[in-house]
């Protein structure tokens, strides 16, 4: 009877998965399903906790499991509550890196077991050991795409918060490629073949899929992060879905899946709303296939004072504020709120506009300035901006460079040709900041910069936001 | 070959769940606005999370004297549950942030 409740409970768990995700896409119920796939999962943990059992034996060790709990826990949520709104990309990384090293670790314990089992009643000369193929290769798949999660995860944690540089030579596509295959060759030749005398190779396949893992992720731009972050999202629920196999579990198996059909659709997306193809991000270096000449962005630009720029945005009467990268790394967001809660007090219409792939992260703006106590109402996604920008007086730009160039509708040869764009230059008055004319992470000039109507207000953003709220009180 | 089909044979109703969850997978996030593309990602994670059933299992059918499976599984379980906690708590204080304010 025990068993069927068990059942029960991984098809609520399921359920509630399916139901979490939906309701999840939809910013109305979205904080309820959050809840509701922690509901289903709690169901699931502890179910798995008290109810299962294997042939009549239940499940021991219980000082231990307990233990791993509490630990994950207190650390989990501590490390959950303190981190800032900036480095959630981060956190998110460093969380799939754990679920990666999870599976990675699952394999290897039932590894050890399937080898101890197979090896009793047998003497050290070499003899082909009897273990299931099928199980094997799933027990090779979860470590070595556990595994990639793991250390690719890290590297993308590194990269985000700055600690790991981005490092390509020459020849490295070629040798990941072939680290690769080799760990993919090997592992289906140990499969096969496995020995009482060669099983320990394994964890040489372990090792092998940690560094392919880091060769992955290190040549990768930093902008581009979350593409990888999402891809390696969508690796980990492979990875969790093998353990499903491993134990015939229906929700490790579901949950495993429906992350990583969704985790592979959502890197396609983030792809997609750069313009990208995910081969070009992976293969790194943006703009790397472009054929064709360029047309040469060249010409002077000009530079605002600080003043000027004060008076220029508290005599309009609609200011768009356009946020970008700059933005999320200066922290620059609730500087940001309190110059829209000035100028609206001086009866200037503050509006915000949000391109889908602004920040660190698709959405990533959103959640910045919502940290920051900005009116929901006031961010504008990109089609409804570009309808706006006509009425607009004066557009701020803060550290957003490509979601801006308007190479993208005008020059086909350009590597963003295509790209959706918020068109700033319909407004009157341009204001740029940025911290130099260095291109973004594109690579390219923006003619917008060298426009008649564009001035340029140079600082990081949260310096230059300080300096232009004190000027704005004076004006 | 033959070890395929059996697998196969035995695991069928597995198979199917694979077929249909994947095309659940990708057409219940289908729509989603890109304003919470990274609360989903962040969601999407927790759940994966889910392989913490599996840790649990391993430490829970070790030998109770083999202690390097046991310190390899508690690592698991810890792993596990942080991927759990931590990405539902994370999840929630970026959704909380959405809350329309009057």
């Amino acid at each position: 009877m025990e068993l069927n409740l068990l059942t029960l409970c991984y098809l609520l768990g399921s359920l509630s998965f399916i139901i979490g995700l939906k309701m999840l896409s939809h910013p109305d119920t979205a904080r309820k399903g959050n809840w509701v796939a922690a509901a289903g999962m709690a169901i699931a943990i502890f179910g798995t906790i008290f109810l299962y059992n294997e042939d009549g034996v239940k499940l021991g060790n219980y000082p231990w499991i307990f233990a791993g709990l509490a630990v994950g826990t207190i650390i989990g949520t501590l490390a959950a509550q303190k981190v800032k709104m900036t480095a959630m990309p981060e956190m998110v990384s460093l969380f799939n890196g754990m679920g990666g090293a999870c599976a990675a670790l699952i394999s290897i314990v039932e590894f050890r077991h399937l080898i101890h089992t197979a090896q009793l009643g047998l003497d050290s000369s070499e003899i082909k050991l009897s273990i299931d193929t099928v199980t094997l290769l799933i027990i090779f798949a979860g470590l070595i795409i556990g595994t990639i999660s793991f250390s690719g995860s890290m590297i993308a944690w590194g990269k985000l918060n700055g600690k790991v540089k981005d490092l390509a030579f020459n020849g490295q596509q070629m040798a990941n490629n072939v680290l690769l295959i080799g760990i993919l060759a090997f592992a289906a030749y140990l499969t096969y073949n496995i020995s009482n005398t060669n099983f320990f190779w394994f964890y040489l396949i372990a090792f092998a899929a940690v560094l392919y893992g880091v060769l992955f992720v290190l040549p990768i731009g930093g902008a581009d992060m979350p593409v990888v972050i999402s891809l390696l999202n969508s690796f980990t629920g492979v990875a969790a879905a093998c353990g499903g196999f491993l134990y015939d579990n229906q929700v490790m198996l579901t949950g495993g899946i429906l992350v990583g059909a969704a985790g592979t659709l959502l890197t396609i997306l983030m792809c997609k709303a750069m313009n990208r193809s995910l081969t070009n991000v992976l293969l790194g270096s943006f703009g790397g296939s472009v054929k064709g000449e360029q047309q040469a962005v060249t010409g002077t630009y000009k530079e605002i004072s600080l003043s000027d720029a004060a008076i220029c945005m508290s005599y309009a009467s609609k200011v768009m504020i356009v946020p970008g990268y700059g933005l999320a790394v200066a922290q620059a967001q609730h500087i940001c709120h309190e110059l829209e809660q000035l100028l609206e007090e001086k009866g200037v219409e503050v509006k915000y506009a949000i391109h889908p792939v602004a920040g660190r992260m698709p959405g990533h703006m959103n959640v910045l300035l919502a940290e920051a106590d900005v009116n929901y109402d006031a961010l504008l996604e990109m089609e409804d901006a570009n309808n706006e920008f006509k009425s607009t007086d004066v557009v701020l730009i803060l550290g957003a460079n490509d979601v801006v160039n308007p190479a993208a509708k005008t020059d086909p040869a350009s590597p963003i040709y295509g790209m959706p764009i918020l068109e700033v230059e319909q407004a009157k008055t341009v204001i740029v900041n940025k911290r130099s004319m260095k291109p973004g992470y594109a690579g390219i000039e923006n003619a917008l910069f060298f426009q008649p109507k564009t001035s340029m207000l140079f600082g990081d953003a949260k310096a230059a936001l300080q300096k232009l709220v004190a000027e704005i009180k004076s004006v | 070959m033959n070890t395929f089909l059996v697998f196969l044979q035995e695991h069928i109703e597995m198979v199917y769940i694979v077929l249909l969850s994947i095309f659940l997978g990708i057409e219940v996030i289908g729509r989603v606005p890109s304003v919470l593309h990274t609360p989903l990602m962040s969601g999407a994670n927790a759940i994966h999370g889910v392989v913490i059933i599996g840790a649990i299992i391993v430490m829970g059918q070790v030998e109770a004297d083999d202690w390097l499976a046991l310190s390899i599984g508690f690592l698991a379980v810890v792993l596990g549950t942080l991927n759990v906690v931590g990405g539902f708590v994370v999840t929630d204080r970026m959704l909380e942030m959405f809350k329309k304010k009057k």
